[in-house]
């Protein structure tokens, strides 16, 4: 895991301005730019269908980066990520129904509230690390799916609660084309803080904490608090994104949150790259669109003739689900370092193409 | 109190612990040979118990044919998903090599589903008698020749490592792999037996587990449950394992009856091993039997 961050061979820096820059080049920097500005503008050009795909990949890009922190650059393991995602759903739509805050401002409570939790489930973390903690958080994500079903106070039980649309200076943002820039901005602003975290003091005691503890703790990093933060930003995060996907729904319901869930954050950022911001945000993308593809694809089947099998038709949730588990293991076996990986290999052979050497 | 109902609910805890026992043999065999954690252990139990189900109801072989059969199956198949996905990851980090087991165990059991179905379907009758009569509790038959075999694989395990040529090239891969390997021993062919066998005996509990309840997708529960169990007894102990399945399965058994009884929390059957296994992970994080990890510099 460590190389995953290196920069390639040859890219030395001679300052500390750039060892700091959130871009690496005035390319990229241009071209996120205009890619946000871009987006802006989506729901004028693309139809409502594809809108909905990305508010999806807002709301699960920002609990998918919050994992990434965790897993990618602290090294820590998490497989009740999905559980903190549903906390920070009921969280929201709680503080809006019983207290009747704004939603706008139960969104980043809802946040602190699932930081709170993470923190006294990632608690064993400061003296546990790998497999055992891998277990531990297998048994909270298990806990806290009881929990759900049990507390009809928090959660509303069987019966789901009910989450108000965000509503701002008397604009209701009930439509998925208002919606949207509501997830936008929230992912932006997400995913700019993940850099700058990155970026500090704190970020690069993250990286320290993962490449070698015992030189990191020797240098003065004290692991259990840089543990128990990273428990702690990585489901501030996953709160943020459920509390924007509860006040999207305006529903939320316990039987969502499973390990499922989990495993698939987990498969975001392993297929995305860990370790990697950016390959946080391509592995949801492929994610996102990974079920909507086979959905397309056996639909082109059925309309030809030999194709029409209705065992691949009437199986295709079962076949959504393999295909989860084959692109798992296929990603784990021949990219281990994800999308982000092969991106910059892309990069480089075309940077100096046709001379590859 | 209803000691009667306490003291049955202990019997069926000691039943199903030894079964926990069981498949925790198994995941800590695999863990102590190959330091691979396995998630899939649950659908290891699935598909034994769907394929001798299949090869009951649609080949019509009898029930000790098709058990055999089974097992043969899902010996050559634990060798065979050791050799192609998990040779690979040797020597990858932990977190890479949970994701493939888990990644197994979502491709396998959605397979599962797809193949057979989601509904529970049910052996045919093995027995005559359903039940006897044991000192005044009844005990159903498939209980007992469940605790029969779980007797069995255990003492079958004890011969295997104490006695055998390749049980001693286990436990000396399980002690120093680079040592073994220069002495001789195929750590490959170890690596590749260890899955063997933990998927064989899988099976076997999947098969008993299949028999009594029915065969359906919740028995890759189980590979779940095994948790608690393993890590109460410590990660890489055998005895640690059995002690451990037994000491759940009675506790989740006597927190169901205080539930039932007292508290009315519900759910408590399913979630009580994973609050135990939270608070031995905070008391003694490297559980009963466990060998500590003393990290030097």
């Amino acid at each position: 895991m460590s190389s995953l961050t290196m920069r390639p061979c040859g890219d030395f820096r001679t300052s500390y301005k750039q060892d700091n820059t959130i871009f690496e080049t005035k390319t990229i920097r241009w071209v996120t730019i205009f890619t946000i500005i871009a987006l802006c503008f989506a729901p004028l050009v693309v139809d409502g269908y594809f809108i909905t795909l990305l508010i999806q990949i807002s709301y699960l890009g920002i609990a998918a980066l919050g994992l990434n922190i965790l897993v990618g650059y602290t090294g820590q393991i998490s497989l009740g990520h999905g559980a903190f995602f549903g906390f920070g759903a009921f969280a929201s739509a709680w503080l809006n129904t019983s207290f009747h805050i704004p939603v706008f401002l139960c969104i980043p409570l809802a946040g602190f509230l699932t930081m709170g939790v993470g923190m006294m489930f990632g608690a064993p973390a400061a003296r546990i690390k790998g497999l055992y903690l891998a277990i531990a958080t297998l048994a909270s994500q298990f806990i806290i799916e009881d929990f759900f079903a049990r507390a009809d106070w928090f959660s509303g039980g069987s019966s789901g609660s009910m989450a108000e649309p965000v509503s701002l200076f008397g604009f209701t943002f009930d439509t998925d084309q208002s919606f949207y820039y509501i997830a936008l901005f929230s992912l932006v602003f997400m995913f700019i803080w993940g850099c700058n975290l990155m970026r500090s003091r704190d970020g690069r005691a993250f990286v320290a904490v993962r490449d070698h503890y015992l030189s990191a703790e020797i240098m003065g990093v004290k692991l259990n608090k840089y543990r128990l933060l990273s428990f702690g930003i990585s489901s501030f995060y996953a709160g943020i994104g459920g509390a924007l996907y509860a006040h999207y729904l305006g529903y939320v319901s316990a039987e969502g949150f499973t390990i499922m869930m989990s495993i698939q954050f987990l498969a975001m950022i392993i297929i995305g790259g860990l370790g990697s911001i950016k390959g946080t945000l391509m592995g949801v993308i492929f994610m996102v669109f990974l079920p909507e593809v086979l959905e397309s694809g056996v639909g082109l089947m059925k309309m030809t003739d030999w194709g029409n099998i209705p065992m691949v038709v009437d199986g295709l949730a079962y076949i959504k689900e393999m295909a989860i588990g084959l692109v798992i293991i296929g990603f784990l076996i021949f990219e281990p370092e994800g999308l982000a990986h092969r991106w910059a290999q892309i990069k480089n052979y075309w940077k100096f193409y046709p001379f590859a050497y | 109190m209803n000691f009667e109902l306490l003291t049955q609910l202990i019997i069926n805890g000691l039943i199903v612990g030894l079964l926990y026992g069981v498949i925790g043999m198994c995941f800590v065999l695999v863990y102590k040979s190959t330091q691979i954690v396995n998630f899939a252990q649950g659908e290891f139990l699935l598909i034994g118990a769907w394929v001798c189900w299949a090869s009951l109801i649609y080949l019509e072989l009898p029930f000790f044919v098709g058990f055999l059969l089974s097992l043969v199956f899902m010996a050559g198949f634990g060798v065979l998903l050791q050799m192609i996905v998990l040779r690979p990851m040797i020597g990858e980090p932990i977190i890479s090599v949970i994701m493939v087991t888990i990644g197994l165990s979502i491709f396998f059991q959605a397979l599962m589903k797809w193949i057979f179905g989601v509904s529970p379907q049910s052996y045919p009758q093995v027995f005559d008698t359903q039940s006897i009569n044991i000192m005044g509790l009844n005990v159903e038959m498939a209980y007992l020749m469940s605790t029969v075999i779980a007797l069995i694989i255990m003492v079958a395990f004890y011969l295997f490592f104490k006695h055998s040529k390749h049980g001693l090239a286990m436990r000396a891969t399980a002690f120093d792999q680079q040592a073994s390997q220069s002495l001789g021993v195929s750590v490959k062919h170890v690596f590749a037996m260890s899955w063997g066998i933990a998927a064989t005996v899988s099976a076997t509990a999947g098969i008993v587990i299949g028999m009594v309840n029915g065969v359906s997708d919740s028995l890759s529960i189980m590979g779940i449950k095994v948790f608690p169990a393993v890590i109460l007894g410590g990660l890489d102990s055998i005895v640690g394992a059995i002690v451990g399945g037994i000491i759940i399965g009675v506790l989740e058994n006597v927190a169901e009856f205080f539930d039932s009884q007292y508290l009315h929390i519900g759910n408590m059957y399913d979630i009580a091993p994973f609050y135990v296994l939270l608070i031995i992970l905070w008391f003694k994080p490297y559980g009963l039997f466990g060998t500590q990890d003393i990290e030097r510099i």
